[in-house]
């Protein structure tokens, strides 16, 4: 499994990190059962505080997404993950992409979209923009 | 992991003739953490760690370090036990051998991990039997590294590990700093390089002039830091725009920009009641905050 995390967004790593294994479940990349890079592990390979991995793994337990075993790391849980919601996770991707697309060809750049998207994610600005 | 505190400083000074390296510093470091130390360049940093380690001696206030009076000699030493530190200067000794060196070092430890100072050595590609003298600048540091890292200290403190590295000994360093992050041991390490504090730190310290100016985790910078622009197509609102959260306000043309470190919705609600007609919101990055409080000589902070 390879992990992209930015620092610099404004995102705390351990929720980009839960988001991506959240992600590769839901798409079925990470199966029932296949196991994740150890804290300390994933931590050196990321090259981020362990802390951020402990963080992450344990929202994931709380989710029923993954089990961690005293020493031998975290499995994805054998809870299958309702095939809807891949199938729903995939619409709305195309909805974002299709979205991102037009945006792209109106001329706006990839830092003008994300500002724009994150307005309207935290703070539902739309009817004040012009 | 814990709640403790590894290190706690209380008006922490240090003067150099009239001059306040360090000026009535007070710095609360967590345990179980990775702490960024930033600040400009100057003697501020170096100044702090000496005083934390015992090295000098503070010109007034004091600090406990693992819960041990920096002022005491005998509890200092005591603390000494359970910190590894590396310096920038990096001193070791020049007629040894690099093997004679670890031996050397490890026999003051209880903490030394043989099987890390192995991994260590292959990893680092050092000469065991080279002279210390005789080792190139980027090999000292290396060596000064694996003194620090073979052992598994409460508290590991770096001052400026990563000056004079090339990048890939940087990479390696960064992955020993989180590696022994794992074993439950507290990082405190001072850096003028943003970048690696923002990847590996939990928490970051910011000094500047001698003083902490800011104090907060990287989570909450990426949560709920944020920048503000609000553009406004009539004339701007002729009132001061200040408020919980609100940590500058700069001002250009029709656009006010607002750094906001917590509170951002409220703001945003505030600035749509004076009008603003335009809102674009972008996350601070350490880089920003480093500047915003830093510099802090430019008092606009007023509409």
């Amino acid at each position: 499994m390879i992990f992209v995390l930015n620092p610099s967004s404004g995102q705390p790593l351990y929720l980009q990190l839960t988001q991506q294994v959240r992600h590769a479940i839901a798409t079925g990349v990470l199966k029932p059962g296949d196991s994740l890079p150890g804290i300390r592990t994933l931590a050196q390979q990321l090259v981020i505080s362990p802390n951020t991995v402990v963080k992450a793994y344990s929202d994931l337990e709380h989710e029923g997404l993954v089990d961690l075993r005293h020493g031998s790391g975290a499995f994805v849980s054998g809870r299958r993950v309702k095939k809807s919601h891949a199938e729903r996770i995939r619409r709305a991707q195309a909805l974002v992409k299709a979205l991102v697309e037009q945006l792209q060809n109106e001329g706006f750049s990839e830092d003008e979209i994300q500002g724009l998207m994150e307005a309207e994610l935290f703070y539902s600005v739309a009817d004040r923009k012009r | 992991m814990s709640d403790g505190l590894v290190i706690e400083a209380h008006a922490l000074t240090k003067r150099y003739g009239k001059f306040p390296a360090v000026d009535n510093l007070n710095l609360r470091v967590g345990a179980g953490r990775i702490t960024g130390f930033l600040g400009r360049n100057g003697p501020g940093k170096s100044s702090t760690i000496k005083m934390l380690l015992g090295i000098s001696r503070p010109s007034s206030g004091g600090a406990l370090v693992l819960g041990r009076n920096i002022s005491d000699a005998r509890q200092c030493r005591d603390s000494r036990r359970h910190i590894a530190f590396v310096g920038e200067d990096k001193q070791t000794y020049a007629y040894m051998t690099v093997g004679q060196m670890i031996a050397f070092t490890r026999s003051f430890y209880e903490d030394w991990d043989v099987g890390r100072e192995q991994r260590l050595l292959r990893r680092f590609e050092l000469p065991v039997e080279r002279k210390v003298k005789a080792l190139s600048k980027g090999m000292r540091t290396k060596l000064a590294l694996l003194l620090a890292f073979a052992r598994i200290p409460r508290l590991l403190i770096l001052d400026e590990p990563s000056e004079g590295l090339d990048p890939v000994t940087i990479e390696e360093l960064l992955q020993a700093m989180v590696a022994t992050a794992a074993e439950g041991t507290s990082v405190f390490f001072s850096s003028h390089q943003i970048a690696e504090v923002e990847r590996i730190a939990d928490h970051v310290c910011i000094v500047d002039h001698g003083r902490l100016v800011a104090d907060t985790s990287l989570d909450e910078i990426r949560q709920q830091y944020r920048q503000l622009t609000f553009g406004f197509s009539g004339e701007l609102p002729n009132v001061e725009f200040t408020g919980d959260g609100i940590e500058s306000v700069r001002i250009e043309g029709r656009q006010i920009t607002v750094m906001a470190t917590r509170n951002a919705e409220a703001i945003i609600e505030r600035a749509r009641c004076l009008g603003a007609a335009s809102v674009e919101t972008t996350p601070v990055t350490l880089r920003e905050l480093f500047l915003a409080t830093v510099k802090g000589d430019s008092p606009d902070a007023l509409v």
